[in-house]
């Protein structure tokens, strides 16, 4: 049995588009910089999507995945540098990430699923800003830094002022997120954990909270870091709570702290899920994720 | 544009528009129909190939990306033609399929699994297959399915004593 061959055009979803694999950065921000209408892809997980709803119409896209500088773990600075094609599951697999980077480590697990983390990439995540994204969220939480590159200049921005809210960055439309940077504790005695609530597995949160906790060997907190994503435009860090968690030896010291942090978030809504209950959410998840990291930490080796 | 695909172990040409994805390249223009169009935005899994030896879904990359990635699909997993691989095999003992829409993703995202893990968990199974959507059987003999593939993958490099 023959089936007929479709003529061309007839299958395919998204609008026409130029399709531009540029050698290196150079060449590639060359091309955002003559197409106005140009997107960058990577992994394409979302982008991909979006086109094919033909909620996304660009007219050229720049393809940066087999860009050899945008790719790689590495540290640098005192800094886990991860670059932005670099594929989700190569860092998820990743022993520095393991090593040094436990909350992120804790984290790739409940983006998308396995087949989606194999396409697309750290950057891609960061770039797109979605404020369910739990990359996003780490980088907020941990006080990290995103590197950017545009035609003439290269820069860093803290990923808290980086997230301005639901896919949107302080990124201007000419640049090209080039990788980030991960802060790395240094010593024993860490613990990290993510909780998050959504529909299904690996769909978008409706609420995430991240947590990575460093005590002392009497059990008391020396450091931590706190955050909230997917409730709110963009990460939130809770900075007033991991203040208050200082030399405190579980997560109940802070609650007074975490409460408030928590009463001031600017919390969205949609159809899924009321404001009350995914502040309500907010809540219970941090503590959760407070409470998972100081065990952790204590379990860990010293 | 002229793109070379690595399909299988072959170099494949074609003549496509950018925007056609890799799933519709791989079904209309090279007649693998292997990998099924189902929701086409990147939630079912049915459209799933490997891709470098990872599951990813082809309908979420378009066919010039894939150029220099080595990609498989269900069609390399049968030992020849009409021959059943062996976990291609252990889906029909296990009668782990109705409709059969979702059978060839579930097949390379269990076969790229046992590659890595050939001990899996139920555990280790369901959260591979999470992102493969069957909405016939329930998934109790999909897991099952994978988990006598990995009994007889395992038992396949052993000596055989006594019972064949």
């Amino acid at each position: 049995m023959r089936h007929k061959k479709p003529a061309s055009g007839e299958t395919v979803k998204a609008a026409s588009f130029e399709y531009i694999r540029p050698a290196n950065l150079d060449a590639a921000l060359a091309a955002l910089t003559q197409h106005e209408d140009a997107r960058i892809i990577a992994g394409g997980q979302t982008l991909a999507p979006m086109m094919a709803m033909r909620l996304a119409r660009p007219s050229h896209l720049i393809d940066i995945a087999h860009i050899a500088a945008l790719k790689g773990i590495e540290m640098r600075d005192g800094a886990l540098w991860i670059g932005a094609a670099t594929r989700q599951l190569d860092a998820e697999r990743s022993a520095l990430v393991q090593q040094h980077a436990p909350l992120l480590a804790a984290a790739f697990p409940w983006i998308g699923h396995h087949a989606t983390r194999a396409r697309g990439t750290v950057g891609g995540s960061i770039a797109n800003a979605d404020p369910a994204a739990e990359i996003p969220l780490v980088l907020a939480a941990l006080d990290g830094v995103v590197h950017w590159a545009n035609a003439s200049s290269e820069g860093a921005t803290s990923a808290r002022e980086f997230f301005t809210g639901p896919m949107m960055t302080a990124l201007e439309p000419a640049a090209i997120v080039t990788g980030a940077s991960f802060p790395v504790w240094e010593g024993a005695r860490i613990g990290a954990s993510l909780h998050e609530v959504s529909q299904r597995r690996s769909d978008f949160a409706y609420v995430s909270a991240v947590a990575q906790i460093q005590i002392d060997t009497q059990g008391h907190c020396i450091r931590a870091a706190l955050a909230i994503g997917g409730a709110t435009p963009a990460p939130v860090a809770l900075e007033s709570t991991c203040a208050a968690l200082k030399g405190a030896a579980s997560p109940d010291a802070a609650q007074a702290a975490l409460e408030k942090d928590i009463e001031t978030l600017d919390i969205m809504t949609d159809g899924h899920a009321s404001p009350r209950y995914r502040r309500r959410n907010a809540l219970a998840l941090a503590q959760r994720a407070l409470k998972d990291a100081f065990a952790k930490a204590s379990g860990a080796p010293a | 544009m002229k793109i070379t695909l690595d399909i299988n172990g072959a170099q494949l040409e074609a003549d496509v528009e950018p925007r056609m994805s890799l799933l519709d390249c791989l079904r209309d223009v090279f007649r693998l129909t292997g990998a099924h169009a189902g929701c086409e935005h990147g939630v079912c899994g049915a459209c799933t190939v490997l891709i470098d030896g990872e599951p990813a879904r082809s309908c979420l990359i378009f066919a010039p990306q894939a150029e220099g990635c080595k990609i498989t699909t269900v069609e390399a997993l049968a030992n020849a033609p009409g021959e059943p691989g062996i976990v291609q095999d252990s889906f029909c003992a296990t009668h782990a399929m109705q409709c059969g829409y979702c059978t060839p993703g579930m097949i390379l995202t269990a076969h790229a699994l046992l590659k890595r893990n050939p001990v899996p968990s139920r555990d280790d199974i369901v959260d591979a297959i999470s992102g493969n959507i069957c909405r016939c059987t329930g998934y109790g003999q999909i897991v099952e399915a994978i988990e006598l593939a990995a009994n007889r993958l395992r038992g396949r490099n052993e000596p055989s004593g006594g019972a064949a």
